[in-house]
């Protein structure tokens, strides 16, 4: 059943429900007709009506077996493409903790207006979510909003202070998909390949987000050309080659599966093609920011380009393509950091880093296919299949019989343009006003339920 | 693969930054960079300064150009010669000047930077001189404060102290004439230089024959000649046939980053002798934006002897600051 859930201070859309229909019951049986239905895993890209009922998807193509001809919800799709749901592999929602910068509920909302049904939240949270509790909390939360699907990213350490190991197993069997260090290091590298042995035991995903912090120290920018002209402190390269190539070399002797999130090098890229080539059991993701973005966007001084890991060169930048492309970068993630306007208002280096992604991650990935080439297909198996299979989300990610109901349907030529009108979430640090998208999403489903419909 | 053109979309962020400083007619409102000015402004801003000194030979050192306007002196980072020059140059210009020093006070209170201007803007001023440790603090400052209000940036961060490279330039025109067979060498801690960075603008701007930055790798940031520098990391190659040897000042704090291992061997190494001078051109002159520290980066016999221009500097700072003043206030009236 759809309700909005009380004083959570926003506005939430209201969703359509036909006259005569029970909520929770007729609502959840759903005919899409006639949209271009695309299934990465099976390589599925046809027109077909898909039926949707429990939660489930129960059939593509033809009427399911006792499927109801009465209380049907019918949605003419001729002309749009029906897709998986994005499962976004790394997006902060601010709750609990930093609730001045963004909620549960306004982000959520956020990721179904943008495709996106599965968003992994990772564990620098305050508290940090090292226990089942925080995990919990979040999940009910998520809940009353009634919007995405949010999974947690467990702790890896307690606290996230790099000293003890956190209850991974109590984690993942409390409903979080991997374990998480975030963007805090692990300084005692004894205690890091214990922590991947540990996690490895159980057969734990571990994300692992590589930076040096002396080497990153008071770094803002890109070490180079336009670092050097604009004055602004540089983060080398080495900064995420040097701690991944430690990472790997403890990997090698440990077994743990590791997922490299929010790429930025080509060297990086380089290093995991070569990880993946001697059989290591390693996954990387990029951001869609750093897909579209370099270090030539820092020349505005505009806080909204600093982010963590800077923005790099424009080589950089091609070969985080070039892996995308070639699967040698397994998903696209958001890297979604909500911020109240003032984070972003002081000169450049005093701003604090990261930008609001969910709006932008399904269309930037879909205007790199329009515009540079990436196959649709991959674009699709990066936001969908791939981090499905990584997280271990088995019944996600496909438009498949018997798989979640998490689709989004997508109108491919929509033309419109991000600003303040368009975007749902509640932080407005984006480096993409003014950009214009071909892809919109018009609806999304979650667990069968629609949660979001665009108004037309 | 087959690319299909949809509409061109066109990134919002290539905005030039230096564009805000100029008004909808062209005119100079704010002074935060050089890049941007180009060899015409720059040389308008010299030839102004150039009348303002003679002010400064006057009996009654004033003009009453700015007569009625507020210029305030707005320091997040302490300064001792840019403040009282910047305020000199305005009460030459019979402005009212008030200091403002925010190191020690608002901002520590947790007051943030745009509310701190917004308070002083209250008081009606008409020009912001600001100073601070962020690079990009003065185009943030410029592009938030009220429209008939001026900023000039009195140094940001390493990014840029426009008025430093304009009273070099100044200095170096005076004594040199012309820049086009000119060899200028950097030295030191290039890295961290605001001043640097401004000096490499305006005299590749100026047309300068060569231009050299000279230092160890630690403080020579990378990829720095698409500015238009060679690097030297020995001194005696970098200053053979050098007209001009600019000194940049070494913070003690950058012994304890590791960047170097003490302040002898930098010295030894790098510090400006008589010894060292004399691998320069015979008539080359000696600069240093101020405060030297003598015995790091500059010998005392060398930063007082016949070579050296450094109160020359100083004293220029004064006119090339009236001029810059003027030009920007001119812009709105």
């Amino acid at each position: 059943m759809i309700q909005n859930p009380p004083n959570l201070g926003i506005d939430l859309d209201p969703v359509r429900h036909p006259e005569g229909c029970r909520p929770g019951i007729d609502c959840d049986t759903w005919l899409i007709q006639g949209a271009r239905v695309f299934d990465p895993a099976d390589q599925l890209d046809r027109i077909a009506d898909v039926y949707l009922a429990d939660g489930r998807i129960v059939g593509i193509g033809d009427a399911p077996e006792q499927f109801p001809h009465t209380q049907v919800q019918k949605i003419d799709a001729k002309g749009l493409w029906l897709i998986p749901g994005v499962i976004d592999g790394w997006a902060r929602l601010r709750e609990p903790g930093l609730e001045h910068k963004a909620t549960i509920a306004t982000e959520t909302l956020a990721a179904v207006a943008g495709g996106i049904t599965t968003v992994c939240m990772p564990p620098d949270t305050d508290p940090v979510l090292d226990t089942i509790a925080v995990a919990r909390f979040i999940k009910r939360r998520a809940q009353l909003s009634g919007r995405a699907r949010v999974v947690a990213i467990g702790a890896l350490t307690q606290g996230l202070k790099g000293e003890l190991l956190a209850e991974m197993a109590e984690l993942t069997e409390g409903g979080c998909v991997a374990v998480s260090n975030a963007h805090y290091p692990v300084r005692d590298l004894r205690l890091l390949r214990r922590a991947l042995e540990y996690a490895a035991t159980f057969d734990i995903l571990v994300v692992i987000q590589p930076e040096d912090p002396s080497l990153s120290k008071r770094g803002c920018a890109h070490e180079g050309a336009i670092a050097t002209r604009l004055g602004l402190p540089g983060i080398p390269v080495s900064a995420e080659t040097a701690p991944l190539a430690q990472l790997l070399a403890v990997v090698a002797e440990t077994g743990a599966r590791i997922h490299i999130n929010n790429l930025s090098s080509r060297a990086g890229v380089r290093m995991i093609a070569q990880a993946k080539a001697d059989g290591l059991p390693v996954s990387a993701s990029v951001s869609a920011h750093h897909l579209w973005l370099s270090e030539m966007d820092t020349d505005a001084l505009c806080g909204n380009t600093h982010v963590q890991p800077p923005l790099r060169s424009l080589r950089d930048r091609d070969a985080l393509r070039a892996g995308l492309e070639d699967g040698t970068i397994d998903c696209v993630i958001s890297d979604h950091q909500p911020h109240e306007t003032d984070a972003k208002l002081a000169p450049f280096p005093a701003t604090e880093p990261g930008i609001s992604g969910l709006d932008t991650l399904l269309p930037l990935v879909l205007k790199l296919v329009d515009e540079e080439g990436l196959s649709l297909a991959r674009a699709l198996d990066a936001l969908t299949r791939r981090p499905a299979e990584l997280f271990g989300l088995n019944d996600s990610g496909r438009v498949a019989v018997g798989a979640r109901a998490d689709v989004a349907l997508i109108d491919p030529d929509a033309y419109w343009t991000l600003d303040e009108a368009t975007m749902r979430s509640a932080g407005r640090d984006t480096p993409f006003f003014g950009w214009d998208f071909r892809h919109q999403t018009r609806a999304t489903w979650v667990n069968g339920r629609l949660v979001f419909e665009r108004a037309t | 693969m087959a690319v299909n053109f949809v509409r061109p979309s066109i990134p919002k962020l290539a905005t030039d930054p230096w564009a805000i400083q100029f008004d909808a007619q062209g005119h100079l409102k704010h002074l935060l960079t050089i890049e941007g000015l180009g060899p015409t402004w720059i040389t308008r801003i010299l030839d102004t300064a150039e009348n303002f000194m003679s002010v400064t030979d006057r009996e009654i050192k004033k003009v009453p150009l700015l007569r009625g306007r507020t210029v305030v002196n707005l320091f997040f980072e302490s300064s001792t010669r840019t403040r009282t020059t910047f305020e000199l140059a305005a009460k030459r210009l019979s402005a009212d000047v008030l200091n403002i020093n925010l190191s020690t006070s608002a901002t520590t209170k947790g007051e943030s930077l745009l509310d701190t201007l917004r308070n002083i803007e209250a008081m009606q001023a008409d020009m912001f001189v600001v100073r601070h440790d962020q690079s990009g603090a003065a185009h943030f400052i410029a592009r938030h404060v009220a429209p008939h209000v001026s900023v000039l940036n009195a140094g940001d961060g390493w990014h840029a102290h426009p008025t430093q490279a304009l009273l070099d330039a100044f200095t170096i025109r005076r004594i040199k004439g012309d820049f086009a067979p000119l060899r200028i060498a950097i030295v030191g801690d290039v890295k961290h230089s605001r001043v640097a960075r401004s000096q490499i603008h305006a005299f590749n701007s100026l047309n300068v024959g060569e231009l050299r930055v000279i230092g160890p790798r630690t403080l020579i940031p990378n990829d720095i000649e698409p500015m238009g520098v060679r690097v030297f990391h020995d001194m005696r190659q970098g200053l053979k046939d050098v007209d001009v040897i600019i000194m940049l000042r070494l913070q003690r704090e950058r012994m304890e980053g590791g960047l170097l291992p003490t302040e002898q061997e930098f010295y030894r190494l790098y510090g400006l002798t008589e010894e060292k001078l004399r691998w320069a051109k015979p008539d080359a002159i000696v600069m240093h934006p101020g405060p030297a520290n003598r015995g790091v980066e500059i010998e005392s016999r060398v930063a007082d002897g016949p070579q050296s221009v450094i109160l020359e500097q100083v004293s220029n700072g004064i006119g090339v600051r009236m001029a810059v003043m003027a030009l920007c206030m001119s812009a709105e009236s």
